[in-house]
């Protein structure tokens, strides 16, 4: 196994952990919201696990990176263009079948991704996937039997959600194409090739949409820029402002 | 001189989980070791989810019930690995969450009956409940709506 560059472990550890974030942040903003009561519970728990996770990727991160940074720092100090996360988790909740989709195209990229984490020869990583393995397990299911019910379920309600899909799909690629960091965390064990996790992903979500009576769009285009940094869409801007402000407005408040 | 570690444990059996005050945080599966280093007195916990937010409740009450007893230094130890199973609650355990009201968890994947009326006629209505490891059914007898404690 070769020697790991550390800054490219960080760079992977960010990438789970802003994923992670952004999303329960995205998730956390139906709180009070929901059409019914279970719903946003059951939204609010999402997120909860989420923000979990988030702790041990970013508490790893800044352990890694030895700057004496920690985990909150990195969620609240920094800004867009030091995140990583890929540019589906970002894109804004739209209507209840929106969220549900996002969710659902992430949990089973999320699911597959942190299968093969928890054989990780880096036994932190290896660690922290093995606990968020179960929890998204739970995710997985709850988002995959909700596009069912919703795919399958009145006109509308099957209208709202092939748009919710076509809105989302071309955002799935970016899940799957490794770059150099990428390329490094496979050569040393720690993390899968991207390109392997297809396979299942596209078994899983076929099957879903299949019994969700939804159409699969056509096309291979994927927008890019989020996991590089490069290029965020202009929604993570505004959900930083919402997410950070307290630290920004009243820098080291706590309670 | 200092207490046993069995003696230890004895104490934290008698900490509540703040969630669920009828069974303790030994009961739970949590606490996943007990070790002296030197007088600082070390506890290993590991969270239910990794988002509870009774986690660090649990790692307060902790402290505070080892002062009582005249332990001042008490180091919590977060271990996530292995990651907690619901195949660690206490037979105890269970058989106070039933008395409670909430159905224990079971590897088939769904309470064994209504905890109220041990009908087993019953149904999920969420997949998610009142805390992360909770999820909410119904008996269809009683009506009356239950928790049941999730597998994982």
């Amino acid at each position: 196994m070769a020697a790991v560059d550390q800054a490219h472990l960080f760079t992977f550890l960010c990438r789970m952990g802003d994923n992670t974030l952004v999303l329960g942040h995205r998730v956390s903003e139906w709180c009070g919201h929901a059409p019914v009561l279970e719903e946003d519970i059951a939204l609010a728990n999402t997120a909860l696990d989420l923000i979990g996770q988030t702790q041990m990727w970013l508490g790893l991160a800044a352990k890694v990176e030895g700057k004496d940074r920690t985990a909150d720092d990195l969620a609240m100090l920094r800004d867009v263009w030091d995140f990583r996360n890929v540019l589906l988790v970002e894109q804004p909740n739209g209507d209840f079948g929106q969220t549900i989709m996002r969710q659902f195209l992430f949990d089973a990229w999320h699911l597959a991704m942190l299968t093969a984490l928890t054989k990780s020869t880096n036994a932190d990583v290896a660690a922290i996937a093995a606990k968020s393995v179960k929890e998204v397990q739970y995710h997985v299911e709850r988002a995959g039997d909700t596009v069912i019910g919703l795919g399958d379920g009145t006109t509308e309600s099957h209208q709202r959600m092939q748009k919710a899909l076509d809105l989302l799909w071309p955002y799935v690629g970016e899940m799957f194409v490794p770059d150099p960091v990428d390329d490094a965390m496979a050569a040393a064990g720690i993390a899968p090739d991207l390109t392997d996790l297809r396979g299942d992903y596209d078994a899983l979500v076929a099957s879903v949409l299949a019994q969700a009576t939804l159409k699969t769009p056509e096309g291979s285009f994927a927008h890019k820029g989020g996991k590089s940094g490069f290029q965020h869409s202009e929604h993570l801007g505004h959900l930083l402002t919402q997410m950070q402000w307290l630290q920004r407005a009243y820098p080291g408040a706590s309670w | 001189m200092k207490p046993s570690e069995a003696q230890i444990w004895d104490w934290l059996d008698q900490v509540p989980d703040p969630e669920i005050p009828v069974i303790s945080v030994v009961d739970l599966g949590i606490v996943r070791g007990v070790a002296w280093d030197g007088d600082t007195l070390e506890v290993a916990v590991t969270p239910t989810y990794s988002g509870c937010p009774a986690t660090g409740v649990i790692s307060m009450d902790i402290e505070t019930a080892m002062r009582d007893r005249g332990i001042n230094a008490v180091r919590i130890k977060t271990q996530i690995s292995p990651p907690w199973t619901t195949d660690w609650l206490s037979e105890k355990g269970r058989a106070k969450l039933m008395d409670y009201g909430i159905a224990p968890p079971r590897p088939a994947g769904g309470p064994e009956c209504c905890p109220l009326c041990k009908s087993t006629n019953v149904g999920e209505i969420s997949r998610f409940g009142s805390t992360p490891c909770k999820a909410q059914w119904r008996c269809a007898d009683c009506l009356e709506p239950f928790d049941y404690f999730k597998c994982i």
